[in-house]
């Protein structure tokens, strides 16, 4: 690391640092006023008198204000259930609405000078660190030192970084008032493209977007010379910035539902959830439009584009959780499991939840066209469920959360139901496969540490055999680390895809009829 | 009962038979994994000193340079070999008596066996230099060595290598990962000058100096001089020069890991001497890889063939005979090889020498970058091809062992060239103008021979 690149590092790290800092400044105070402004009409009596200690009071940070709040509206609904009046109970989760009414001083005064100094200057230290990489180095494979490295090979730091990944995770998802100072550096942008103000998505979706395009470029330091990777990234890239970041906010501003128009059921859970139609098809001709789109991307767009390249098209080119695993979660590729029995447990894993989001999918429209006969209310507790468990705590939590322990396709692997329907298409059905170069294998075991599904390809490729996984995203990393060009990302005929020859290309000394 | 009556003149092949391999190299392990397949019965024991379990020899260099563990060369998981009933025996043999049919080893009891396989190896040449004991002094060929080496170069701040080969420059490789500076002493006018041809060597060259490499050629090493305290403080040069360093790599080749079995009833040379089967002069006992030594070479190979790839024909050859009544002569299809030199990989399918003589000529094209060549060279009467050579970039070997198998011309080849390439997807593709050259150099008018698909789909993943 040269000195610019240690300046580029010190200031992402002070920028980490103040961001972080951010979470325990500015003061917070809730006005009788705000609190109308902010809460449902019949509630605003109750929570009145409820919050009448915290009216007015002037906390110093948004955990004092936040612990107050939930600690007040817990003891109410505490009492509401003993008495059973549980239509009483207010279930409406306020708490990061009036954690931002109540916000004053320091940060809310500052929002576009700390925006600034946290996250732009943040990206900005990332990138001069990362772009003098290898600079002056012959293209190659860059792997040196990476199993002596503590964040790399689950170390101190690799393990750190981990905590602090699942904890953000958890506040954004659970607590998400815990990180109002974070929204509200990022109203600026959020009012610029959507004309309205940040809510914790917006803010995860910024810092979202932020680290797929910074890895990014690090992607393109890493493998310069690989135009498949350079490729792959620059698609990932461009699908998270403007399909999963831009257009949605503009849809917004033009009144129309958020909608990332890549994402696919069964990934996209709530696609047929009566919340989700209901707000598309009540969005006017582009509305039906988007209803129309989603269903032609899980019928037509699905089978056909995985038929003809495999799931790559997906997972390693388009989807924005592909499209963070194979850029900032790049350097953990190797902490996939490799294991036979890490295999068994995915295939009962990842299929199982595709069965369970695919029932519960069916359920709910068999529910909605029987007019909630079927089911009156309670597929409401399966969608909640479903969120929590799968949509959050596992696709979150984690998925990203443990990339430094478990590697970066954690979900992927495990989880996704739309991997799963992917990979039964690209298993079955598909010209895609990596090929076997003849008795070129060496048995290194450079493609399977870098697999990041976990897929043992040596175990293939000294075989001779063709790989042909259900799990394969295409990333082609395996290709690109193998010393010995035995292996090749390929779309060909069906026929001859599947192979197992009993000896490798080479030796003559056996007739195999015999 | 154990007395087994011998069915065949080749091996006893009795119901579960005492089958003792030493090695569990890649020759030793494919043997084992190929009689399992045939033989569900046979007690199969592998003994080696070197690693409880068997590892890729090819990776110790990523180890070394952090890019993998010691577990991720192990090719396959540890619950393997007992599923598959391979006994594993971690420990060194000291002594074989032929008579008793046992092993003595050096720490667990002695193992009797029916059939013995020598799966030995090789190991490092060392040719006698002044100082060649001293500490900081290595070859690199065991999971021992790698672990040497790690110790010698922990605080190392300028290394040598010594050695034109693949080991040679593998080391210097590794060095390079750790930051430590090196000067690569090569005796010959051109790196690796028996195997590669000048245009080839010269590529590889300049791609080491471009690595930093302090390359010196013709340079041979003459002594290693003791820092005063028994370690390696420099080396002389035969022209006298002194070249101050902590490590000294010597990779000047490997021969036969034979010292268990020499001065025995077994037959050796260079190696244990073999019959086209494997079998040794002694019934019953066999030898494979690298320490075996064909009696009568195969056409065109050399008689002790230490690659990866013909240790593991060697193992499915021998597997097969002690598997079937009718046991085959070791025929290797055409060869092939293969290596990266750092960043640039080399495949090589059928006969390329490194000089050649009329009617036998040779077809050489490099892109314009210095970073990707290919060669063929082939009978200039009748155009028939001898073997290819390519560097930084990749080709299909069932092409080529059909090509060679089927006795193509050189133009068969290269008007198919496109179906060779197994480059990744969107890398640039070379096969026209390598054709274009052809046509110039030769004077000749080939065309392409078939288009490839320009389906709108498949020009996208072309």
């Amino acid at each position: 690391m040269n000195a610019i690149q240690k300046l580029g590092l010190g200031v992402f790290l002070l920028a980490l640092l103040l961001f972080n800092a951010l979470l325990f400044m500015g003061r917070f105070e809730l006005t009788v006023q705000e609190l109308e402004q902010s809460v449902k009409q019949e509630h605003v009596e109750v929570l009145r008198q409820e919050l009448q200690p915290m009216l007015g009071k002037t906390y110093t940070s948004s955990f004092g204000f936040a612990t107050d709040f939930n600690r007040y509206l817990d003891n109410y609904n505490e009492e509401q259930q003993r008495s059973q009046q549980w239509d009483r109970v207010i279930w409406d989760d306020y708490a990061f609405a009036l954690a931002r009414v109540a916000s004053q001083g320091f940060v809310e005064n500052n929002k576009l000078l700390l925006l600034f100094l946290t996250v732009i200057l943040g990206a900005a230290g990332a990138l001069v660190n990362i772009l003098p990489k290898y600079r002056g180095e012959p293209a190659g494979i860059k792997n040196n030192g990476i199993m002596f490295s503590s964040n790399k090979a689950r170390g101190v730091v690799g393990i750190t970084i981990g905590v602090y990944l699942t904890a953000i995770y958890v506040l954004l998802y659970w607590y998400p008032e815990y990180l109002v100072n974070w929204a509200l550096l990022v109203d600026p942008l959020s009012y610029a493209l959507s004309g309205g103000p940040a809510s914790q998505w917006f803010l995860y979706g910024t810092i979202y977007t932020l680290a797929i395009l910074v890895m990014g470029v690090r992607m393109f330091r890493k493998y310069k010379g690989n135009n498949y990777q350079l490729l792959r990234t620059a698609s990932v890239m461009f699908f998270q910035l403007s399909f999963a970041f831009l257009i949605p906010e503009v849809l917004v501003l033009l009144n129309l539902p958020w909608y990332d128009l890549k994402n696919i059921w069964p990934l996209d859970y709530d696609f047929f959830f009566e919340y989700s139609v209901a707000s598309m098809l009540g969005s006017g001709s582009i509305g039906l439009f988007l209803f129309i789109w989603g269903i032609l991307l899980i019928i037509l767009a699905v089978p056909l584009f995985t038929y003809f390249y495999g799931k790559r098209w997906y997972c390693s080119w388009v989807c924005g959780c592909g499209g963070l695993a194979e850029t900032a979660g790049d350097p953990y590729r190797h902490l996939s499991d490799k294991s036979l029995k890490a295999w068994k447990v995915e295939r009962w894993m990842v299929h199982g939840i595709l069965v369970i989001i695919t029932v519960i999918t069916l359920l709910t429209i068999a529910n909605f066209f029987t007019e909630f006969a079927l089911l009156k209310q309670s597929t409401d507790m399966l969608h909640q469920w479903y969120g929590f468990l799968i949509g959050s705590a596992f696709a979150g939590v984690i998925g990203v959360g443990f990339y430094p322990l478990m590697g970066n396709r954690v979900w992927c692997r495990f989880g996704c139901p739309l991997a799963a329907y992917l990979g039964l298409v690209q298993r079955f059905k598909s010209r895609f496969r990596i090929t076997t170069n003849g008795g070129q294998c060496i048995s290194c075991g450079n493609c399977s540490t870098y697999c990041e599904m976990g897929i043992d390809v040596r175990w293939y490729a000294q075989r001779g055999q063709n790989i042909v996984r259900s799990s394969c995203v295409g990333c082609g990393i395996c290709a690109s680390v193998c010393p010995r060009g035995v292996l090749k990302l390929e779309n060909g005929t069906e026929q001859g895809r599947i192979t197992d020859i009993p000896f490798l290309t080479g030796n003559e000394s056996i007739n195999v009829l015999n | 009962m154990r007395d087994a009556a011998q069915t065949g003149d080749f091996c006893i092949r009795t119901k579960g038979r005492r089958i003792v391999i030493i090695g569990n190299g890649i020759s030793g392990i494919t043997c084992a994994r190929h009689i399992r397949k045939r033989d569900p019965e046979a007690h199969i024991t592998i003994v080696s000193g070197e690693t409880e379990h068997f590892f890729s020899r090819t990776a110790l260099m990523y180890i070394y340079m952090g890019h993998m563990t010691y577990a991720h060369t192990k090719p396959y998981e540890d619950w393997f070999w007992e599923k598959n009933r391979l006994e594993l025996v971690h420990d060194w043999v000291t002594s074989i008596n032929f008579e008793q049919k046992e092993l003595q080893l050096q720490q667990q009891e002695p193992l009797k066996y029916d059939i013995l396989i020598l799966a030995l190896g090789s190991k490092p040449n060392m040719f006698n230099w002044p100082g060649q004991e001293l500490e900081g002094v290595q070859g690199l060929y065991t999971y021992q060595d790698l672990q040497k080496m790690n110790d010698n170069t922990a605080n190392c701040r300028h290394a040598v290598v010594v050695g034109g080969g693949l080991i040679g420059v593998e080391m210097v490789e590794m060095l390079l990962s750790r930051n430590i500076p090196v000067t690569f002493l090569v005796r010959e006018k051109h790196f690796w000058e028996h195997i590669l041809p000048k245009e080839e060597s010269e590529l590889v060259m300049r791609h080491l100096r471009e690595h930093h490499v302090d390359l010196r050629l013709q340079t041979a090493l003459k002594e290693l001089l003791d820092d005063g305290a028994g370690k390696v403080s420099a080396v002389v040069t035969a022209s006298g020069e002194e070249i101050p360093c902590q490590f000294v790599g010597l990779a000047v080749g490997v021969k036969p890991n034979i010292e268990l079995v020499r001065n025995t009833q077994l037959e050796v040379n260079k190696g244990i001497l073999v019959d086209q089967r494997f079998a040794t002069n002694i019934p019953n006992v066999f030898a494979i890889g690298d320490c075996a030594e064909y009696r009568v070479p195969v056409p065109q190979r050399q008689r002790i063939e230490q690659v990866w790839y013909t240790g593991r024909m060697h193992g499915e050859t021998l597997a097969h005979n002690l598997t079937h009544p009718e046991p085959v002569a070791y025929t290797p299809g055409p060869w092939f090889n293969s290596a990266k030199f750092f960043d640039i990989e080399y495949q090589t399918y059928g006969m390329v020498p490194s000089r050649w003589e009329e009617p036998v000529t040779s077809f050489y094209w490099e892109h314009a970058d210095g970073k990707i060549a290919f060669r063929a060279v082939f009978n200039g009467e009748t155009k028939k091809l001898h073997g290819v050579n390519c560097l930084g970039m990749r080709l299909r070997h069932d092409f080529f062992d059909q090509a060679l198998r089927e006795s193509w011309t050189v133009e068969q080849v290269l008007v198919k060239l496109h179906e060779a390439n197994f480059d990744p997807e969107f890398y640039e593709r070379h096969h026209r103008d390598i054709l274009q050259a052809y046509n110039r150099q030769l004077g000749t008018d080939l065309q392409q021979e078939k288009k490839e698909k320009k389906g709108l789909l498949s020009y996208l993943w072309r």
